[in-house]
């Protein structure tokens, strides 16, 4: 493992590095590129928890990016016309407080992924993935049809929500912010792979009999890692409402929750730092890509089936070598 | 509300579900014999679309238009078993989502690349066109009734392939237990392609037959795969005759909602309210009835424990 | 997801010396997926008008937005960023247009929209910086209301997508039409199928149906409805129209009322013109989108004869002046920045072997949008 570690390490460095000379050189655009790519790396671990650890296929985590979006989309709408949300049966304002908007996004996602996950993991294998996505096609149509919150329109924020002491609106100190969160995120990741909790979910995975024959439920592993996993990636969505200014149902659409697949399996599947690979690939590939041709899907398809046809450990696996097995 | 406009729902209901079967029937036959999920039978519906309205654009022909479309999905469904799904069959089912996702991408854009970015034009046959009268008063699309004929018969055709033929026999075989139709001698690798191709040509026919009442443009695969994979899900997966009844089911429960929800809320609000409640529950409809199956019958309808 | 054409006005941009300061036009719209004929046609449309006009010194860098609102707004950070423009256009959808433009306007930045026209952006959201040329969003269904009480209809059947667009088409038709609804219907937003919707109308017993179904939606409507059987005259805004579309409409379209405030017979030189030039440069026939980026380039050309972007008052004085030849033929902007102009009616008729409009009479003269009392700037 230790090559994955250097690996991990340079993949940290990197995505701090090249911010911080965008921020010397002046170049901005490129310090909100890493934005978006770290808060989508972040999407990817706290699928990554789910899929990768918990072999749980799920095509419905844009539901919790999209209500993570919406907590801060709906909070700061109301903070921003100053009406409060609800006066009844007690009042509740709006805010443009992050701190504030992160524990609802994360609060009301992971009440979602707990709902979510008591209904699907009755389900496994391909019905898991059909259902999750059943649910997911659910919220967007109810999104989109959904008149109070802008519906298919969505709804602008005008002004960055604040965290003390920083100002978001100013691209490097927001970047900063997003990355220490994804710092955490994968740090608590890591202690969670090697706790108790973490070793049952791979054994689980791995064979559910076994685990059960030593008195511990799968379907409660299962279901605590699968609201964990909501809500980081209602947290990421949260955040990626920031970085937009704007939310709108398309977080909540198929392709996202396809997208944050994709760079959970481009970097290497229960890999810690997989999601950021993968995320980092493919901000890259949409970015570069997008300047060769008008037809730029056709490519990024062709990598896509080239990493899963050749590069089963992903691309981290590809480089280092496929030590962690996969089943 | 009339009993006749009740009965004339019903009919759309049962052809929007005939349809639905034709794209479900071939991606359950896949899962069922080959353990493969699909994302990229949407595109092979999108071909047939095409292809159908490509040579009606040429020929005038609206039968040549459909075996154009037969021909052209079932070559692509081939080409892309022996391509890449091949190699698939052995991963898992993530894998397998991705890559055949990554097929959707592929698709999509190459075809907006080969006809650009404005939808075909495809239409209906001049002896098929216009409503006819049925007993009763009721007024319907002669094609709409051409579609559920054609669907019918497909589907019998299909039962019977299963139940009597030698490659039915195979196909059985194969979802019972695959390693032992090798061992048998079967060809297996060419009873995939031919299952594969097969699946195919009924997501071509499909859009063809669709493609002359809609649109025939880029991203038309997409919506219908994601029904498709309800229908397949709630009838359970592997299961031809699961997506028989489970295309009606959602055939019937789509087209309904729509037509009831509304006026069902109007009893209890205003006009405008109500359409607007009533047919966003309605788009939901559906995703409800599948999770309400899945959380009393988590293999579906008809599938095997 | 960036196609980074940095296109320059023709080829004559080499040549692109002098004293005056380079112009940089940030062009944001939709040229992939199943939109991208909508986009494709303004670009064109404005690039036309570019290359028409011979200015060397304006440079447009054209991005693709995939139709996607987090990809618009990325976009458009980056135009405004790294690219330094000084102008935006070209977003197709409101629900980009209601991600990007607030943002942009804030930032200093002029936005000319040369479609989507959301009745935020005209009413209490509008912005001194913030001019658009096509329509305001409600303005061509309204004007279908109007054509509907001129045509002596009593009793209209009405539907349209459940999304806040299709809540403002409804809306805008009611405000207009003064006879009875024999039903009105939200449909599901990318539905393809109206077989139910078809059965209700025909058992509502009205006397005509007005329709909002854009893009592919409108298509597949039309040519289920007309192989029903039920007849009703049909009107709808020219979205469901257009040039881009009729040919996979088919004869399904043809008599079909549509309200538009252009359509390639417009009897001017300017719209004679630029129907011909744009044949000529592209081979197809322009379509409304088309018209609309050869305007909101006009526009702009007309208001950098006058000022800088950087002196942003005279610059805003010049465009709202709105000096240029229109293809619609007069054109002037209301207190809110959007258009003040005819809305004709027209209908599809078949040339040849091409399906296209011909006016057959005025629907609205002179037509202000409905919101430019709540906006105050």
């Amino acid at each position: 493992m230790r090559a994955e570690t250097l690996l991990n390490a340079c993949v940290l460095l990197a995505l701090a590095a090249v911010p911080l000379w965008a921020w010397v050189a002046d170049e901005p655009f490129t310090i909100t590129l890493a934005t978006r790519l770290a808060i989508l790396a972040l999407a990817g671990v706290g699928l990554n928890l789910a899929l990768g650890l918990g072999g749980l296929v799920s095509l419905g985590h844009a539901v919790f990016f999209g209500i993570g979006g919406y907590a801060m989309g709906v909070l700061a709408s109301h903070a921003q016309s100053y009406t409060p949300l609800t006066d009844w049966p007690v009042l509740i304002e709006g805010t443009k407080s992050m701190p504030v908007i992160w524990l609802v996004a994360m609060g009301a996602s992971g009440l979602a992924a707990l709902a979510i996950g008591a209904l699907s993991l009755r389900t496994s294998g391909v019905y898991f993935i059909m259902i999750t996505l059943a649910f997911g096609q659910m919220f967007y149509y109810f999104a989109i049809s959904w008149p109070a919150y802008g519906g298919e329109d969505g709804l602008s924020i005008y002004v960055r929500n604040g965290f003390p002491g920083l100002n978001t609106l100013d691209p490097i100190q927001f970047f900063a912010l997003c990355y220490a969160i994804l710092a955490l995120a994968l740090w608590a990741m890591a202690r969670l792979m090697r706790s108790a909790f973490g070793l049952a979910l791979v054994a689980a995975r791995q064979n559910a009999a076994r685990v059960e024959a030593v008195g511990i439920a799968p379907y409660r592993l299962r279901l605590v890692a699968f609201v964990l996993s909501g809500m980081i990636t209602g947290l990421a969505g949260a955040l990626f409402a920031d970085l937009n200014r704007f939310v709108s149902p398309v977080m909540f659409s198929w392709q996202t929750s396809g997208e944050i697949i994709v760079f959970v399996i481009l970097g290497g599947v229960a890999r810690l730092y997989g999601p950021v690979v993968g995320a980092a690939v493919f901000v890259l590939l949409e970015h570069f890509l997008g300047g060769l041709s008008e037809f730029w899907h056709i490519w990024l398809g062709a990598v896509l089936l080239g990493v899963v046809l050749f590069a089963r450990g992903g691309i981290i696996g590809l480089v280092v070598g496929r030590e962690v097995r996969r089943d | 509300m009339s009993l006749i406009l009740f009965i004339e729902q019903m009919l759309n209901g049962l052809q929007f579900g005939v349809m639905l079967f034709l794209m479900a029937a071939g991606l359950t036959l896949i899962f069922g014999v080959m353990g493969l999920i699909n994302l990229a039978h949407g595109s092979l519906y999108m071909i047939g679309a095409f292809a159908a309205a490509w040579v009606a654009g040429l020929t005038g022909s609206f039968v040549l238009a459909l075996i154009a479309a037969l021909a052209a999905a079932a070559a692509a469904g081939a080409l892309v078993e022996v391509v890449v799904i091949r190699r698939l069959y052995a991963r898992d089912h993530l894998d397998q989502v991705l890559a055949t996702f990554a097929l959707i991408l592929m698709f999509s854009e190459g075809t907006r690349w080969v006809f650009g970015s404005f939808p075909l034009f495809l239409e209906i046959p001049p002896y098929l066109s216009g409503p006819v009268r049925l007993p009763g008063g009721i007024q319907y699309p002669l094609y709409r009734l051409a579609i559920i004929v054609a669907g019918l018969i497909v589907a019998a055709g299909l039962f019977a392939l299963i139940a009597r033929t030698r490659i039915g026999i195979q196909i059985r075989a194969g979802e019972a237990d695959r390693e032992m139709i090798g061992a048998l001698g079967v060809n297996i690798a060419a009873l995939y392609t031919v299952v594969f191709a097969l699946g195919a040509a009924l997501a071509g026919l499909a859009g063809a037959l669709i493609g002359a009442i809609q649109s025939v443009q880029v991203g038309m695969g997409e919506p219908v795969l994601i029904l498709a994979f309800v229908v397949i899900v709630i009838g359970g997966i592997g299961s031809i005759k699961g997506a028989l009844v489970g295309a009606l089911l959602v055939g019937l429960t789509d087209t309904m909602g729509r037509f009831l929800l509304p006026v069902a809320f109007a009893q209890v609000m205003a006009p405008a309210a109500a359409t607007a409640v009533g047919s966003a529950l309605a788009s939901m409809a559906i995703y409800i009835l599948m999770a309400l199956v899945l959380i009393f019958r988590p293999r579906g309808l008809y599938g095997v424990a | 997801m960036i196609v980074r054409t940095l296109a320059m006005a023709g080829a004559l941009s080499l040549a692109a010396v002098g004293a005056q300061a380079e112009i940089k036009v940030g062009m944001i719209t939709t040229l992939s997926g199943g939109g991208a004929g909508l986009g494709i046609d303004v670009r064109d449309g404005f690039m036309l008008a570019l290359e028409q006009s011979g200015r060397t010194d304006v440079t447009v860098v054209i991005e693709d937005d995939q139709q996607k609102p987090d990809i618009a707004v990325q976009l458009s950070d980056k135009m405004i960023q790294s690219e330094k423009v000084d102008v935006m256009t070209g977003i197709i959808w409101s629900n980009l247009a209601m991600a990007v433009v607030p943002g942009a306007v804030a930032q200093g930045k002029f936005y000319l929209s040369p479609n989507a026209g959301p009745s935020a952006l005209a009413g209490q959201g509008c912005h001194p910086n913030y001019f658009n040329v096509a329509w305001q969003n409600d303005n061509l269904h309204e004007a279908a209301g109007a054509y509907a009480n001129d045509a002596g209809y009593k009793n209209s059947f009405i539907l349209a997508p459940n999304y806040p667009a299709g809540q403002d088409a409804l809306t805008g038709y009611k405000r207009f039409f003064k006879g009875d609804l024999a039903g009105e219907i939200y449909t599901q937003l990318g539905q393809t199928d109206y077989a139910a919707e078809i059965a209700q109308i025909r058992a509502s017993g009205a006397d005509s149906v007005f329709f909002f179904l854009p893009g592919g939606m409108g298509i597949s409507f039309l040519k289920q409805y007309a192989d029903s059987g039920v007849g009703l005259p049909v009107v709808g805004p020219a979205f469901s129209f257009d040039q881009g579309i009729l040919q996979a409409v088919g004869d399904a379209a043809l008599g079909v009322v549509n309200t538009s405030q252009w359509s390639k017979d417009i009897d001017n030189p300017a719209n004679v013109a630029f129907v011909a030039s744009f044949q000529e440069k592209y081979g197809r026939l322009p379509s409304l989108y088309a018209s609309q980026g050869f305007d909101t380039a006009n526009l702009l050309l007309s208001a950098l004869e006058v000022a800088e972007p950087s002196d942003a008052d005279a610059f805003r004085e010049a465009l709202r002046a709105a000096d240029f030849d229109s293809t619609r033929g007069d054109f002037a902007f209301g207190a809110n920045h959007h258009p003040i102009q005819d809305i004709y009616v027209r209908e599809v008729i078949k040339e040849g072997d091409i399906y296209t409009n011909k006016i057959i009479g005025v629907a609205l003269k002179d037509h202000v949008d409905a919101y430019v009392g709540e906006c105050k700037m």
